[in-house]
């Protein structure tokens, strides 16, 4: 794409994420969810797309940065702290202060992250030694384990969950407010991401995707590599699940760990909108996100059913994804010249010219 | 944890019996399954996220057919049978066309047909968990301590009658010898004059098979859920990972050894832990073969 689209594409989608939820207030969660979609499918996409490591687990940051926040939300201004305010199963309802929500929020948000972190370290320090397809089985498993473990802590609930603090402020505010940090958490995600595709990092990744042994045998420390990716995707996860668990209220092993919705939602929306590139992962969010909703109003009862017909011809049928497919499609949109076998760029054809 | 340790070596040892009989019975299940799932991996390179949906679907038309009053001899067979024409119509609609594309693909393909099963029996049976009541004797041993129902004994005898019959129709009939053939080398086979395709189709509706006999066991001796199959599909793969592809007798004993792992974790730890069981059972499986393969600077593939 040239300067000038990918200027007037971003116009478009930041007017949209700021006049969204002014025109139409009774969407603002669901343009809010729709943000936090695009978020989960751009940073599965890093490792799945740009690395070749397919995970099925990254969903597992996701609810430990939710009960992380919730934590840290707690404990900081509650004095009993979080055993006493969970044991109690929502009876406590601690009046926060309106700074005093904020401050937790943040706070918790930017906790979640790097708690998230620390554990994509963990994790990948035995995790990526496995390859393609044990790679994927085994982080599904991994994220099955998580969520069956977090309900065996008393601490934090156990299996009967635990509420979140009260929002403190008017209820349409609160939706603008979660709207606000989900936009501007996936604007920060996608601007990071496409810097990064764009340095050194990018080309080691793309190596890794192509041929892992071979990169390593140039002297790219993969290791290194994979862990910061895996790191960038949990941190991310983790906040964004530290906000979704303030917007649904109340968090139980299935809020936190949707595994078989956003954690296979995350996977279809980048095939649907192609693999290993910036903007099918944002493109896929989007339509999936509209398809959804559509069946959610339309098919009631039979909404799941249809979601995974439409993932399985997705996947079975439609393979390249939509950016994929206008790729090979159309490669002059893309900058892409296809000239007697060779495959160049606009900007070399001018250099050679 | 440690009241449980002392009840079962110091105070009441036999109950040592009961657990290890109740993982017999469902090592027996899960071997059948994982067995089925080497089968389509070794075969067709297929990794079938969705064979536990297919052990429950199993399970679940047992539960129908069992409302006929007909006997287990008669409901294992039909089941197959269905399940059998039920794994062709899925190869034909959809694994055709993910055979030679990437793992990944096959990998995610059939975890969206999980959703999609677990779903469908979701709306057809409901979220309850149920079980299945053929009303046959249970016998008492060692002072009531150890409780043995029949049906787990005949379950298990049909099990290994099962899988002999499956060990016997692999070695000798052409039609096992065609897909051995294949799982070496599909290219020297259909030059030989075998029909792949079909070969495919047939190995995949034999699993289908296979997972629906293991459903039948699950819905006698065990609860049927349509959002168990998971935990199934996990197991499989923990064994299957641990066994290796096309090693019958390791594959049976991993799922013994799974079973015993599972009902000693549940029976010591907590029940609560016995879901993570397997799932952290296949994660140290995992572990332990980089281990091995990080001495020859390798990594699993």
């Amino acid at each position: 794409m040239n300067n000038r689209k990918t200027i007037l594409t971003y116009l478009g989608l930041g007017l949209f994420g700021i006049l969204g939820p002014v025109l139409f207030p009774a969407y603002t969660l669901s343009i809010a969810y729709l943000w936090m979609m695009v978020l989960m499918a751009s940073t599965w996409d890093l490792l799945g797309g740009q690395m070749g490591y397919n995970s099925l687990g990254n969903i597992a940051f996701f609810g430990i940065g939710m009960y992380v926040s919730a934590i840290v939300q707690v404990s900081i201004f509650y004095p009993g702290g979080v055993a006493e305010y969970t044991s109690a199963m929502g009876s406590i309802k601690p009046e926060f202060t309106a700074s005093q929500y904020y401050y937790g929020i943040f706070l918790g948000l930017i906790a979640a992250g790097f708690v998230a972190m620390l554990f994509s370290l963990v994790f990948g320090s035995f995790m990526f030694g496995l390859r393609g397809p044990y790679f994927a089985i085994g982080s599904l498993g991994l994220a099955i384990a998580v969520a069956e473990i977090t309900t065996t802590i008393n601490y934090v609930g156990g299996a009967s969950g635990i509420s979140m603090p009260m929002f403190p402020g008017d209820i349409e505010f609160r939706s603008v407010f979660f709207y606000i940090l989900c936009f501007v958490i996936t604007v920060i995600a996608h601007f990071l991401l496409r810097w990064l595709y764009s340095t050194q990092f990018g080309l080691a990744i793309n190596a890794i995707r192509d041929d892992e042994d071979k990169a390593e045998a140039m002297g790219i420390p993969t290791r290194i590599y994979k862990q910061i990716g895996w790191g960038i995707t949990a941190f991310f996860m983790g906040s964004i699940g530290a906000v979704a668990g303030n917007m649904a209220g109340f968090i139980d092993k299935e809020v936190a760990y949707p595994i078989p919705t956003f954690g296979i939602f995350m996977v279809a929306m980048v095939l649907l909108g192609g693999k290993g590139t910036l903007w099918g992962p944002v493109l896929g969010a989007v339509i999936f996100h509209i398809i959804k909703e559509t069946t959610w109003t339309y098919l009631l009862g039979w909404q799941w059913v249809a979601l995974g017909l439409i993932l399985i011809v997705n996947i079975v049928y439609f393979q390249q994804g939509i950016m994929g497919w206008l790729q090979s499609r159309y490669p002059e949109m893309f900058g892409i010249v296809v000239d007697k076998g060779h495959v160049q760029t606009k900007k070399q054809d001018k250099a050679e010219a | 944890m440690l009241d449980n340790l002392q009840l079962l070596f110091v105070w009441a040892p036999i109950i040592n019996v009961q657990i290890i009989l109740e993982g017999i019975f469902l090592g027996a299940v899960f071997a059948l399954s994982a067995y089925g799932l080497a089968l389509v991996w070794g075969v067709m390179n297929i990794k079938n996220l969705a064979q536990g949906d297919f052990v429950i679907m199993g399970g679940y038309i047992s539960l129908a057919l069992s409302n006929y009053n007909l006997s287990i001899f008669i409901i294992l067979p039909l089941v197959m049978i269905i399940m059998f024409f039920y794994g062709l119509i899925v190869y034909r609609l959809m694994i055709k066309r993910v055979i030679d594309q990437d793992m990944f693909t096959s990998l995610l393909a059939t975890f969206g047909l999980s959703l999609l099963m677990q779903q469908v029996m979701n709306l057809i049976w409901g979220p309850e968990v149920q079980i299945i009541d053929l009303d046959l004797p249970v016998y008492d041993a060692f002072d009531g301590f150890v409780t043995i129902p029949s049906i787990k004994i005949i379950s298990l005898i049909l099990a290994a009658v099962l899988s002999i019959a499956i060990i016997i129709f692999m070695k000798k009939s052409r039609t096992g010898q065609a897909i051995r053939a294949t799982a070496q080398d599909p290219r020297a086979a259909r030059v030989l004059g075998i029909d792949t395709d079909q070969i495919y189709a047939f190995t995949f509706s034999l699993n289908s098979a296979i997972c629906g006999a293991a459903g039948v066991f699950v819905s006698v001796i065990w609860v049927l859920q349509p959002f168990y199959g998971i935990t199934y599909s996990v197991r499989s793969f923990a064994i299957v990972t641990a066994a290796g592809l096309g090693n019958l007798p390791a594959v049976i004993t991993a799922g013994f050894g799974i079973g015993l792992f599972e009902k000693y974790v549940g029976a010591i730890i907590g029940t609560a832990y016995e879901v993570a069981a397997p799932v952290s059972m296949l994660l140290i499986v995992l572990v332990f073969r980089q281990i091995s393969m990080r001495k020859n600077r390798q990594a699993v593939k």
